[in-house]
């Protein structure tokens, strides 16, 4: 087994809230290289030969198993780009527990670009969490450019579950999903930031087979003098319904633009958004105050539900 | 005991200085029930809210068991012993009823706990404890939850604004009797702010507020007979609307 170093063993514990053990399938990228990893009867994690990262093999007999493959970044200035693969079969049913952890104390920016693509085979079941977190009292940036792709066939469902927690100073997300008949997704997307930080996140759900449906649902929290931008788009190709709904706090000096957009390219497609910004509700905070909390407990309860 | 000496509240709006509250003093001993009803717009609720630290009034004192509470925060006054139930209770994004029970009690609550005060309000706990403090609830949900969130912790002094607004009549009868417990075991002052007669029949005494002053105050049996020939905002105080 190899041994974790403390600062590593921390960002881990942050970033992998089912808690990361060498066991099972997994695989911990470290720096720039594959630190541990390991295969179980029914999850193949394979190295790339043309390129960094690696291709997850998921059989038609996984059911319920989990594959860890967390990142940690804990040098300055690195800049590590990696592309992982998955492929899941006809029938599997598998939790995917990713995330990326920049420990950055130095003064030159650290960035992780993860371009992950999922091929979710027939009837699959796939749950996907994701948490980026950085830390380290470096004034260098704390970077994540994640790029997710999902095509998914007829009857699979797909949970994506993203959550930036805190720390990263810039994060560009990209996210396209291509849905088969009668195939089902939930994204839930959490985000907050504080500082000078700014996130955009632009995500795009093309309902393409009769019968599909998708829910998105994305709660931010932007503090101090924080930007965020959020574009999620449906776009339904065929019978079909999706639902999205925005939620922002806005807070301090800072500023979040919300543009859900809504694409019906077939008479049967139902299509609804939602979005809405604003403080925290005042009403909220007194409710609490009668609870005996003070001002600056009732915001921290409220923000930490909201994003829950 | 709560003592409110010539609690004035004169807010601004819109440039033009309003009369909400116009020197009002009452008392409420250990362990009573004072209801207080009157019209709409006549102040209640504010009176309410003064009393709980939610409005400052521009002059008057506020004393709580000898403790002058007048420039208490409303943290500051939960935590002296004073809670407080809103007539139209705020909804919460993501907490669930289980959390919310637990910050309004002040620790963590076990599953039976939480049980036993919602059932206390009529809401069947096991379909309700992880259910989300959103729009998904109803009105008269809501009510009844933030209700069972005073429940949660033992006051001084409780203060209910409307309690019976928005709920079914077989709730109703049970918020009935988690108040005549209340008031049975004479722990906790109590003040409703209340249009509904079988409320009003719990009081020890009854005040009526009036133009953002006291009409009448005393005990129930004397106020009573008056009522109904007041115009109390409540079509079944009122005789012409009974049949």
């Amino acid at each position: 087994m190899e041994k974790i170093d403390q600062v590593t063993a921390a960002v881990l514990e942050k970033i992998d809230s089912q808690g990361f053990r060498q066991e099972g399938a997994y695989n911990l990228r470290y720096n720039g290289y594959s630190l541990c990893h390991g295969n179980t009867e029914h999850i193949t994690i394979k190295r790339k030969e043309d390129k960094q990262g690696i291709d997850v093999y998921i059989s038609g007999e996984t059911k319920g198993e989990q594959v860890h493959i967390p990142v940690v970044v804990a040098v300055s200035g690195m800049t590590d780009e990696v592309y992982n693969d998955f492929y899941v079969e006809e029938g599997a049913q598998v939790t995917i527990i990713a995330g990326c952890g920049i420990h950055n104390s130095g003064c030159n920016d650290s960035r992780h670009d993860g371009i992950h693509t999922f091929h979710v085979g027939k009837n699959a079941n796939v749950r996907y969490e994701e948490k980026h977190y950085g830390e380290g009292e470096g004034t260098g940036a704390r970077i994540l450019n994640p790029v997710t792709k999902i095509i998914m066939e007829e009857n699979a469902v797909f949970t994506l579950d993203t959550a930036q927690i805190r720390g990263v100073d810039s994060t560009k997300r990209e996210t396209e999903v291509t849905m088969g008949a009668d195939a089902k997704l939930f994204v839930t997307e959490r985000l907050l930031t504080h500082d000078k930080q700014s996130a955009v996140s632009n995500m795009d759900i093309y309902l393409n087979g009769t019968g599909s449906s998708a829910q998105i649902v994305s709660r931010s929290v932007a503090r101090g003098e924080s930007r965020q931008v959020f574009h999620p788009r449906a776009i339904g190709n065929a019978l079909c319904h999706a639902h999205i709904q925005c939620d922002s706090i806005i807070m301090d000096e800072a500023k979040v633009c919300s543009i859900p957009e809504i694409d019906a390219q077939h008479v049967d497609a139902a299509i609804i958004h939602e979005a809405a910004i604003g403080r925290i509700n005042n009403e909220q905070l007194i409710k609490l105050n009668t609870f005996g909390l003070s001002e600056e407990a009732a915001e921290a309860v409220i923000i930490e539900n909201f994003l829950n | 005991m709560l003592e409110v000496k010539n609690l004035v509240f004169h807010p601004v709006d819109n440039g033009i200085e309003k009369s909400i509250i116009e020197d009002i003093s009452f008392s409420v001993e250990d362990g009573e029930m004072l209801v207080i009803t009157g019209p709409n717009g006549g102040g209640k609720s504010t009176l309410a809210k003064l009393l709980m630290g939610i409005e400052t009034p521009d002059s008057g004192r506020i004393v709580m068991d000898g403790v002058d509470i007048t420039d208490y925060s409303i943290a500051q006054r939960a935590n002296a012993g004073m809670g407080f139930a809103f007539q139209q209770p705020p909804r919460f994004k993501g907490m669930t009823v289980k959390r919310l029970l637990s910050l309004a009690a002040g620790c963590e609550l076990s599953e039976k706990k939480c049980c036993d005060y919602l059932s206390g309000v009529g809401l069947c706990a096991r379909e309700y404890l992880n259910r989300e403090v959103d729009s998904t609830l109803s009105g008269g949900e809501m009510k009844r939850l933030e209700i069972a969130t005073v429940l949660a912790k033992k006051h001084k002094l409780c203060i209910f604004d409307e309690p019976e607004a928005g709920i079914d009549l077989w709730s109703f009868s049970m918020l009935v009797k988690q108040f005549e417990q209340l008031h049975k075991e004479k722990e906790e002052s109590l003040i409703l702010i209340s249009h509904q007669e079988r409320i009003i029949q719990m009081a020890d005494r009854i005040m009526v507020v009036r133009d953002g002053k006291i009409s009448a105050l005393d005990q129930k049996d004397r106020v009573m007979p008056n009522l109904v020939n007041e115009d109390t905002g409540c079509s079944c105080m009122n005789p012409a609307h009974r049949s």
